[in-house]
């Protein structure tokens, strides 16, 4: 009998078994060897450009000095924070999209970029504070707003509409009070704040990486474990409660995690627009499955963001032009073409 | 079992049901919608809870299936407080389909229906061929089978109740509760449907629970009738013992007559027709009560 897609596992003559999709699988290798790829390519491009095979010899430790210093100083850190932050964009997307059960109800709709910028005008234009200090101020800001949204939203469970309404007003506000803080700047301030809400990989350093990093290896496992209970949140709060999902503590969970990546991410390369909106929407055409595709929508986001940075670099020349620009770009691009082939298919 | 070694204490007959709501007082949040209610579901019973609109029968099934907490009263489920046990060993015992469900975009038939297997898996039993077979087997027995790589959002309406009546057989429960199950479907779907209820209750022994709104489905399926009003059981009992005129009337403000229905002997009800349409003689009123 051939069995459905959806339904195939691998089992262990021990009685353990893991549910295997193909095409999902083969989408997640691609993608994330389209990401490394694109990094690897990322890490030669610049004002000394730098072959792939030097590059590849040099992050193996057998590169000569110079390019050494190049590689793994200043331009493999910045490469690691972009493949984190896509990938925590694209999870953290991917888990909002599911929960609000609304391809809408991405982060970067629901305000969490505003508020995180928010916390980071805080430091910039109230306190002239340092680097860290942005990063800290963005990321009780992403967090504050989260909240906010949770607890605004909660009526006895969270819906998928309510969700994106109050994200959406709540959006609204921030958006204001970041113009207040932003009329009250001087210019050099300002100047500072504007390329920090376009988002922006450039001088990144290890500094980000490594919170980045720990974070996302506490909070992916996290995510992944709990990912069969999201799936079936998408069916409805009743059906999956009846199948004896804990939907409340399923969703309370997964949301803060969705939260702190997209926070995390947001503090350490500014709120880069489109690609928690897009990744998950990708990814999700790529392997023509239900669910909510976490790790697919991981990798195209790290993918997205690497490949993003290197556009903005290899067409506008090193650092002048933020990431945030080109996802933007591309991103309301795609968000155009998704709502003209959506109404076609008379779904909007 | 220990746990349920103190509710057979308090429970003196012999025979002990497994899903009892014991003088349970629901409501949502300040808006109390039945007082001090008390139902068993005799086992192996079709029980079908009917009642006019907003009497509670579909709040009843909520708390039966806990999804609605009782503030006072308990539910109670092979001797345990239903909240209280573990979340997957509830829904191995007690499967629910609501009223409304939603099937996520572009899923197939197979999937939907894999995913009431959830309360048998694990982190590390993801798929197991028992998942596989129990799957097949409630596709066949639902008819759905030959759907199972379609695609849910193409189906008819009547297919698409069979899909997820399918999704509840794949859970494996021997009590199964469903909301309405024949809403929103034509004549011969809700036929079909119930008909398909009848048979699972018959031949595989479940214990079936529904909320039906047609009183002449509810008496012809049931095994036992659950009549509510205002949040009250004005009675139960098998339908050819309490379904009369007079508690017709009484539950839904109706006159009408009760005859035999001809195919079953079960009752039917007739209602009472405006002077203006009404035959002179009627013929059929004799045989009634």
């Amino acid at each position: 009998m051939k069995t459905n897609r959806a339904n195939r596992a691998v089992r262990t003559p021990g009685g353990l078994s893991v549910r295997l999709d193909l095409r999902t699988l083969t989408v997640v290798l691609l993608l994330l060897l389209a990401a490394l790829a694109a990094s690897v390519v990322l890490i030669g491009t610049g004002d000394f450009p730098i072959p792939a095979g030097d590059v590849l010899k040099t992050l193996v430790g057998s590169g000569d000095a110079g390019q050494e210093f190049i590689v793994n100083e200043l331009r493999l850190p910045r490469v690691l924070v972009a493949l984190l932050v896509g990938a925590s964009l694209g999870l953290g997307g991917a888990l909002f999209q599911s929960i609000s059960r609304n391809p809408l109800g991405s982060p970067d709709v629901l305000g969490l970029g505003q508020g995180a910028t928010a916390g980071a005008l805080v430091m910039i234009v109230l306190f002239s504070g340092s680097a860290n200090a942005v990063t800290l101020g963005a990321l009780v800001g992403g967090l504050g707003t989260g909240l906010a949204i949770y607890v605004l939203a909660w009526k006895q469970g969270v819906h998928g509409y309510r969700l994106v309404l109050v994200g959406i007003g709540v959006s609204a506000i921030v958006t204001a009070v970041n113009g207040y803080l932003l009329t009250r700047a001087d210019i050099v301030d300002a100047a500072r704040a504007v390329v920090w809400m376009t988002g922006s990989l450039s001088g990144r350093s290890w500094d980000q990486v490594w919170p980045l990093l720990a974070l996302c290896a506490v909070l992916v496992p996290l995510v992944m474990a709990n990912a069969r209970g999201l799936r079936m949140l998408e069916m409805g709060d009743d059906v999956s409660y009846a199948l004896g999902v804990r939907v409340e503590r399923v969703r309370l969970l997964l949301m803060v995690a969705a939260v702190l990546l997209t926070a995390a991410a947001t503090a350490a390369a500014g709120p880069v627009s489109f690609v928690a909106l897009t990744a998950p929407q990708l990814a999700c055409r790529l392997t023509r499955s239900p669910g909510p595709n976490l790790l697919p929508s991981l990798c195209m986001g790290a993918a997205l963001l690497v490949t993003a940075d290197w556009i903005s670099q290899r067409v506008f020349g090193a650092d002048q032009l933020p990431v945030g620009v080109v996802t933007g770009v591309l991103g309301g691009v795609y968000l155009l073409w998704l709502l003209v082939t959506e109404r076609r298919a008379g779904r909007i | 079992m220990s746990a349920s070694s103190s509710t057979e204490l308090n429970n003196t007959r012999s025979t002990v049901n497994r899903l009892t709501a014991e003088s349970v007082t629901l409501a949502y949040d300040q808006r109390v919608i039945a007082e001090q209610l008390s139902v068993e579901i005799p086992d192996n019973s079709f029980t079908v809870i009917v009642g006019p609109n907003a009497c509670g029968k579909s709040t009843l099934l909520r708390a039966l299936s806990r999804m609605l907490k009782p503030s006072q009263g308990r539910v109670l489920l092979d001797g345990q407080v239903i909240q209280s046990m573990p979340a997957k060993k509830v829904a191995r015992t007690l499967g629910l389909l609501p009223q409304s469900s939603i099937a996520p975009d572009g899923i197939t038939v197979a999937d939907l229906v894999g995913r009431g297997r959830y309360p048998h898996q694990g982190l590390l039993r993801q798929w197991s061929t028992e998942d596989e077979r129990v799957v097949q087997e409630s596709m066949a027995q639902t008819g759905v089978a030959e759907l199972a790589d379609r695609y849910v959002d193409e189906l008819s309406g009547g297919q698409r109740q069979r899909v997820w009546i399918a999704m509840a057989l794949a859970q494996q429960t021997p009590l199964l509760l469903l909301d309405e199950p024949t809403t929103y479907l034509d004549i011969q779907h809700q036929i079909d449907v119930l008909d398909l209820c009848a048979e699972l209750h018959e031949e595989q022994g479940r214990t079936l629970v529904a909320v039906l709104h047609d009183l002449n489905h509810a008496a012809r399926y049931a095994t036992h009738l659950v009549a509510l009003r205002g949040g009250e059981v004005i009675a139960e009992g098998a339908p050819n013992d309490i379904v009369t005129a007079e508690l017709v009337e009484e539950v839904f403000g109706l006159r009408c007559q009760v005859i035999d229905d001809p195919e079953t002997g079960t009752p039917l009800v007739v209602p009472a027709a405006r002077k203006a349409r009404a035959k002179a003689p009627a013929v059929a009123a004799t045989e009634a009560s």
